[in-house]
């Protein structure tokens, strides 16, 4: 929806511009040129994805013996629910669900308070702290592991859940905090002001006045860390070995790695993996978008 | 207001959770990856102390430093790419209808898992049912090659959904900093007689060059990273063909069990990541930033 009323709009306000551009015969025939690269790019780009989802509806007969690129004869939606309940995927789906939830959750509120602090409020160390979140950003989590696999190991969080969503956290702070920047330098301090002048705790302008503005982008960086918490894999593959608690991104390479040669199972599963993500974009594209440019080059 | 604003526990109690949560989660394991180095620990064995032994096989470890050719081969190689998503940026920003669309349409791979990225590649792949083999063959190509299987094509093989995957992630950045050059400008340009190619080598590109050098970083230190996507398509084979730093260390410490070792390499990691960041911001500042 949102994609097509940006479309039509674009359309609108390209109309008008172009009649102001004296478009001659070559510029016309160059930018036929464009287009047609833009466009075969675009078909590059989402291809392979329809033609996933082609062969999830595909018996193996279809996949082994006809070409690639035919449309499966009787779609085989049965792929879907087959793999939903005898793969585990239904549990490794809400699993993912919920681990992302209460990450992303965790996440946005420890950001919020960090970000306020920092930019709000005054202290000597606030530079030096800032600092210590950002360089997070250019962290390898690979050298990270094995002290954390240790660490998790002795504690006791191994095969729990817990270890995980604390990883997501951790990991997802810098880029949360970054995004969260630029958004509350721009509140004015008069805000504060008056909140000082009706004598409002600091909690209180934090909570009652200074969170409610930026809803706007804790939206946009909930989508972001909803996006990377729901495609993470090294932390789950490494923490956690129980089917029990297993996410969707190592549940789908362990079922793929099974049933090597049932094509159209694979192919279900592993759309089932990519639609939640695919249906947020189609509602959310724009927020998506701006997230993720705001989230890299602020630095 | 100041006192309000520098109330001491109101900070620590703001500050402290998350300040713990990345020192236990980030920064204490990085400095223990140094020091578990120094160990001999295999397996379910204590750990004894062996100084710098594991670091000095390391420096000689010939399979280390060939994961880290790849390594740095691929960012290469994503560095080279981001010419062609600038070019992609540039056109884009230029007067095209739809432009919004098609970056987002670009833009959908980068929303995906590079689990499910790496399946559906080793699907495409596939030398038998894949569409990539097929294709060529339809089109009078009579030996495809076997991709993911082929120790001399199997980095290349490896670097294409790469590209596919974060084409519309710096297509999105480079096209908001060529949105932000000021109209202005480019008009005042324009009326002066500029062609479009002057007012995009002359204007444009000084002007966004900032945001050009941190996408350099993002790609090289990202490409020193990648791990899901070659752990899943080939696990770092044929034959190590595709090994890189992130999923040496990984088999080092997760197949084989050698923790010791494997921490080692982990903080080699680091240290390459941290060098490679700060050499880049070295080489790029020298110059003054433009302005007009």
């Amino acid at each position: 929806m949102n994609i097509m009323n940006e479309f039509a709009a674009h359309k609108r306000s390209g109309t008008i511009s172009d009649t102001r551009v004296k478009a001659s015969f070559g510029s016309r025939l160059g930018f036929g040129v464009l287009y047609l690269i833009l466009g075969i790019l675009a078909v590059i780009q989402i291809y392979p994805l329809f033609w996933l989802f082609l062969f999830s509806l595909k018996t193996n007969q279809e996949v082994f013996g006809m070409s690639p690129f035919a449309l499966p004869q009787h779609p085989q939606w049965a792929n879907y629910p087959k793999v939903w309940s005898q793969g585990h995927i239904n549990l490794y789906f809400f699993n993912s669900v919920w681990y992302t939830v209460v990450a992303v959750l965790l996440t946005i509120i420890l950001a919020s308070f960090v970000t306020f602090a920092i930019t709000r409020m005054n202290w000597k160390l606030s530079r030096f702290v800032l600092g210590l979140f950002i360089v997070g950003l250019m962290i390898p989590l690979h050298s990270t592991l094995i002290p954390l696999f240790n660490f998790f190991k002795h504690v006791h969080l191994i095969n729990n859940p817990l270890s995980v969503i604390l990883s997501y956290t951790a990991f997802n702070l810098p880029v949360t905090i970054m995004i969260l920047l630029g958004f509350y330098q721009a509140i004015p301090r008069e805000i504060e002001e008056a909140g000082v002048m009706d004598g409002c705790s600091v909690h209180r302008i934090f909570l009652r006045i200074v969170l409610p503005l930026t809803t706007p982008v804790l939206a946009t960086t909930a989508i972001i860390n909803m996006i990377y918490n729901w495609n993470e894999f090294v932390f789950v593959n490494t923490f956690i070995s129980s089917d029990r608690w297993k996410t969707l991104t190592v549940g789908v390479n362990n079922f793929v790695g099974q049933y090597l040669t049932d094509w159209g199972a694979i192919g279900a599963t592993l759309m089932i993996s990519i639609l939640p993500i695919l249906i947020a974009f189609l509602l959310l594209s724009n927020r998506i978008v701006e997230g993720l440019a705001a989230g890299s080059v602020k630095g | 207001m100041k006192a309000v604003m520098s109330n001491k526990s109101a900070i620590a109690l703001y500050v402290l959770p998350a300040l713990l949560l990345i020192l236990i989660i980030i920064y204490i394991p990085l400095v223990l990856t140094g020091y578990y180095g120094m160990m001999d620990w295999k397996g379910f064995a204590p750990m004894k102390f062996i100084g710098l032994d594991n670091y000095n096989k390391l420096i000689h470890d010939s399979m280390f430093w060939k994961s880290t050719y790849h390594s740095v081969l691929l960012g290469i190689c994503s560095t080279f790419s981001l010419l062609i998503y600038l070019a992609v940026s540039m056109v884009l920003a230029s007067r095209i209808k739809g432009a919004n669309l098609f970056r987002k349409i670009y833009l959908i791979p980068m929303l995906l898992s590079s689990v499910a990225i790496a399946q559906l590649w080793s699907k495409i792949y596939d030398p038998s049912n894949g569409m990539l083999n097929h294709l060529l063959t339809s089109i009078g190509i009579q030996n495809p090659p076997l991709w993911l299987s082929d120790p001399n094509i199997v980095l290349f093989a490896i670097f294409v959904p790469i590209v596919w995957q974060y084409a519309g992630f710096y297509i999105i950045i480079y096209y908001a900093a060529l949105k932000n050059v000021s109209e202005e400008v480019i008009e005042a340009a324009t009326i002066d007689g500029a062609t479009p190619w002057q007012v995009a080598s002359r204007i444009k590109l000084p002007l966004i060059s900032p945001v050009f050098k941190v996408t350099i970083i993002l790609a090289l230190v990202g490409s020193l990273k990648y791990f899901d996507l070659i752990f899943v398509m080939t696990g770092g084979g044929p034959n190590h063909a595709s090994e890189v730093m992130a999923s040496y260390m990984y088999g080092e410490a997760f197949s084989k069990y050698n923790f010791g070792y494997g921490s080692a390499v982990g903080f080699a990691l680091l240290l390459i990541c941290l060098l490679m960041t700060w050499l880049i911001r070295k080489l790029t500042t020298s110059g003054e930033d433009v302005q007009y």
